[in-house]
Formats: C-alpha cells, structure tokens, sequence
C-alpha cells in the first residue's frame, strides 16, 4: 500500500516537468545536435581550406560549403519547381509504398498461413525478389503506357518484397503457445487471424515498412533520375538533382541530397508514429 | 468463479503409448502409461527433463495425439485410436511454461478473451468479469495494464485467472512457476491454493520442484525416465488447507524424502544417457 502511495507521488512529480521542459534537459538531444553542428563545422573548414589554408583536402575540399550550400538553399527556396519536386517524390513514394501495404500485408499473411497458398506463390515469388526494383525500369517503361505509371511501379516493387518477407517471417514465427492458448479458449480460425496472427505480425509489419520506406526513397529517386522530365510524368526530386548537375550547379545538387535526407527522415518518423499507435503494448520497450 | 463442484473433471489416462517420429527415427516418449486423476484432485507429475511429463500434457490438451491407449475426461473418450488426437477445448485449461498472455491485449483483454470468443458473453460483460476475477485474486489494479509493464507473479496469476473464466473441469499446468525465485514462488503457490479451495478444479501440475508437489498436491506421481510410464505414487495425506506452517512439519519432510529418493534414481539414469528434452 505504501509502496503504491510511493509510487503515485514519484510519477506525480514528474508529471510536473513539461515536456518543452524534459526535451530541452535531454542528454541525447543536446549530443545529437553537437554532433551535427560539429559536421557541419568540418565541412565548412574542409571545403573551405584552399581559400583559407591554401591547401585543397581530398575529395571534400571539392564539395560546396554548407555556406554556399544554404545560399543556394535561400535562392531556390521561392521556386515553385523546387516544391513541386517535393511533392512528386513524396507522393510518388507514399503511392507506392501505400499499394504495396495493400497488397503485401495480406499477400504475406496468405504466404504464412496457408499452406496451399505458400506452395504455389512462394517460389515465383522468391524468384522475382532477388531482382532489384532498378533492373525493373526498362521493363516497366516498355509495360506501362506512361513514365508516371512506370515509376509508380518500380516505386511499389522496391517495398513489396520487403514488407511481404517481414510479414511471412513474422507470422511464422509467433509464439505456438499463443495459438494453442486461443484454441484452447475457443477460438475459431477467424479469431486466430484477426486477433492473434495479425497483431502477432503487427512488429514485424512495421520493421517491413520501415525499411520498405527507405528503399521507396532510394528507388524513386533514380528512376526519376533515369526518367528524366518529361511530359508524361517526370520531374521529382531525383530529376531535380540530375538536371542541377547537368546545368553544373553542385551547391543545388547538395541541396537535393540534403532535401530527401529530410524527406527520408520525416517519412520513417510518420512510420515510426504509426507503429507506435498501433502497438500500444510496445510503448513500455 | 464456478462453484464447488468435485464431480467433473476426472481424468483417465489408460495405457497411453507415444512414439514421435521425426525423420522416421522413432523416439518413444510415453509408455504405456495408464493413470487415474478422480475430480477434484490436484495431481503433480514429476520427473526428470525429457521424459515426457508435458507429451503426456499436450495429449491432454488436444495439442499432440497419442499413437496407443485411450485418455477420458469424465467418461468420455477424449483420445484413443479412433481419434488420436483430442479436440482442444475450454474444459481443459492449460498454464504455459513460458507464459501465453497476449502481449498486444491487456491482462482484463486477455482474461475476457475466451468468453468473448465462446460466444457466452458480451465483450462489456466479459470484461466486467474479467476485471472482478482478477480484483478477486488480487491484481484488480493492474487490469489495464500490458503484460510486458507487470511482475512475471501477476502475469502468471492473470494467466491462471484467465484459465478459470472459462470454468475448466481441468487446469493443467505446464512448470508454470519455474523461473521464479522463491519469495514469488511462496505467494503463487498461496494464490493457487486459494484458487483450488474456492474452485475444486482438477489439477494436473508438472514441476521439477518436489517441495512444491508435496505442498501443492494430493498425489505426487513420479516418471520413469523416457519412455515415461510410471515409477512411483506417493500419496499426500496433509489436510487442508494448507498454509506455510506445512513446509515445517515432519510428515512434509518425510514425503520430500521419499519422493527425492525415487527421483534422484531416475535423474540420474537420465543424466547417464544424456536425455534431451523432447516438446
């Protein structure tokens, strides 16, 4: 009983601190942002060492400084083309990303729990897996009538596979006793899919997702790189970077790596998010 | 929580053999093993690793078939060779080794989750039983809680809790109190005797702990090492119910005795032939 009234005050205590409060004391948070503040020192003093030393370093010293870099952030910063980049890349990758929950989640938990299923679709699909989403793009160009539909697609396999592996190891692996427990209380196989196997996958979807999402980013860019602007479509962050580095202006090209950094950044963190209110029985971990 | 009631729940295990086969490589773990458990009896089985305590379990439970003899609850054929394997149910309860509380339900979700499926309660009835039960056996404030945010104890009691909404004729558990130490272990076995004096439920307990057969049961069944069949029934007279002073009188330490010398014998014949442990 005390140690319950103990416990109460403790938490009632730190209940107090805001959370403004507990972000700004946090450890973590102030080493993170010295360590970037750090980098971008390093980068400063290395690009710019031939003009201040007289000594070019190595590759680095060949890079734009962040100086120069955040120039031309400032100078693109009003163009429409710029966000207009944005806004394809990012719905091109939620696009396809979104197709291939869709799909893979149930194709994946098909794969796990029917066996019948698994012997058919299983070895085709373990054949296609191994084949990157790039060496996908002139067949999609030659299948697809128009470019945006051809990076859609290649955009949807980059995930699919991923969030399909995770979500048939996953619910392979569930705990056995988990099924037998339910069995033993009444549950019908509907049961066992809806609340067992499925939020006994939930993990692992997310894990799929999550590095599905990177690998949407990496795999939209260079088709958007390969397929150039276009009337059909085009366009994009990736296109945006290549055409920077056609016209030669490598500060902008830095500012388009720098752009899907934070666009990468901010999808897994929408992930993350995602994961976390879905699994409130995770939040304690 | 079902009333006291000593006539159902009697199980009888006769002349059960079973053989896996895994790879074609025969391994009998069970031979011939017949027992009586009448209603209402808590019956531990102990035994050295391996030797097939918990295939004689998961027979019990529907989860594993047997390959010769017969297994009834209450007269009726749970398994035999017409049908190897029993149908699992929810007059058969079983507490895992390891836990099974789902881990993405609260312990008040988890305890009302086999009425909910049953189809013999609405969920808001459910879980208002739920939650009394587990206030009755003492972690009412916990309902809401996951089973990753509460002690291995109260989990495991949720667990217990969880089996006995379903009103078994039969609880069988499974080492449920293995990892514990033996500060949590006293107020389990408190709690689990608790549970038997209000319920009567049929107990059939596995454990490695003779203290704890001897304070817990009515019967301590000792198994030969694999194939299981059995070695020894030693038969436990102390009244209940029963409480700490127990452990210290001289008919306990007597019964511990006896017990330990027949298990010893076949730990050690397993230990000689390096016994693994089968499912």
């Amino acid at each position: 009983m005390t140690d319950a009234v103990q416990s109460k005050s403790i938490s009632s205590v730190s209940k107090k601190k805001s959370k403004l409060e507990k972000m700004l004391t946090n450890k973590s948070l102030w080493r993170g942002v010295v360590a970037l503040i750090g980098a971008i020192i390093f980068w400063e003093v290395c690009s710019q060492s031939k003009v201040w030393f007289g000594v070019e370093i190595p590759w680095i010293g060949k890079v734009p400084p962040p100086t120069e870099v955040i120039a031309a952030w400032q100078k693109i910063l009003h163009y429409t083309g710029y966000w207009e980049s944005w806004y394809l890349s990012t719905g091109r990758v939620f696009a396809g990303f979104t197709i291939a929950m869709i799909i893979g989640i149930p194709f994946g938990l098909l794969l796990a729990v029917n066996r019948y299923f698994r012997d058919v679709f299983f070895p085709p699909f373990e054949i296609l897996r191994p084949i990157p989403p790039l060496a996908w793009v002139p067949a999609s160009i030659i299948f697809w009538p128009t470019t945006e539909m051809s990076i859609a697609f290649v955009t949807f396999l980059g995930a699919f596979f991923t969030i399909v592996i995770n979500v048939l190891g996953g619910a392979r692996s569930i705990d056995v006793q988990y099924l037998r427990a339910a069995q033993s209380m009444g549950a019908n196989q509907w049961d066992l899919f809806w609340k067992v196997i499925l939020p006994g996958t939930l993990p692992s979807i997310w894990t799929g997702a999550a590095v599905g999402m990177g690998i949407t980013w990496e795999v939209v860019l260079a088709s958007e790189m390969i397929s150039g602007g276009g009337q059909q479509g085009g366009g994009g962050l990736g296109f945006f970077i290549w055409s920077s580095y056609m016209g030669g202006t490598v500060a902008q090209v830095i500012v388009g790596m720098i752009s899907i950094g934070i666009a990468g950044y901010l999808s897994s963190s929408f992930i993350r998010y995602l994961g976390v209110i879905t699994m409130p029985w995770r939040r304690l971990f | 929580m079902a009333d006291q009631n000593t006539s159902r729940g009697a199980i009888s295990i006769r002349n059960v053999t079973k053989i896996y086969d895994p790879d074609g490589v025969n391994v009998m773990a069970v031979d011939d093993c017949s027992l009586e458990i009448p209603a209402g009896e808590v019956c531990m089985i102990v035994g050295p690793s391996g030797c097939g305590k918990t295939t004689l379990l998961n027979a019990i439970a529907g989860f594993h078939s047997i390959t010769e003899g017969e297994i009834y609850l209450d007269g009726q054929l749970l398994c035999g060779p017409s049908k190897p394997k029993a149908e699992q149910g929810a007059d058969r309860m079983v507490v895992f080794q390891h836990g099974a509380l789902f881990p993405w339900k609260t312990l008040g979700e988890n305890v009302a989750y086999g009425p909910i499926v049953q189809g013999v309660m609405s969920k808001a009835e459910a879980h208002e039983k739920a939650e009394h039960m587990l206030a009755e056996a003492g972690i009412g404030d916990v309902a809401h809680k996951y089973p990753g945010e509460v002690s291995s104890g109260m989990a495991r009691r949720s667990e217990i809790v969880r089996a006995l909404i379903n009103d078994p004729k039969v609880l069988l558990l499974d080492e449920p109190y293995r990892a514990m130490d033996a500060l949590t272990k006293s107020i389990m076995h408190e709690s689990l005797l608790e549970v038997y004096d209000k319920t009567k439920v049929t107990i059939f307990f596995i454990t490695h702990d003779l203290e704890e057969a001897i304070f817990l049961g009515d019967k301590v069944v000792v198994m030969t090492t694999r194939p299981a069949t059995l070695k020894k029934t030693v038969d436990v007279k102390i009244p209940r119910p029963r409480d700490y002073q127990t452990l210290t009188t001289e008919e306990f330490r007597v019964l511990v005795e006896e017990t330990k010398e027949a298990v010893h014998e076949e730990a050690k014949k397993a230990f000689d032939a390096g016994e693994r442990e089968l499912a």
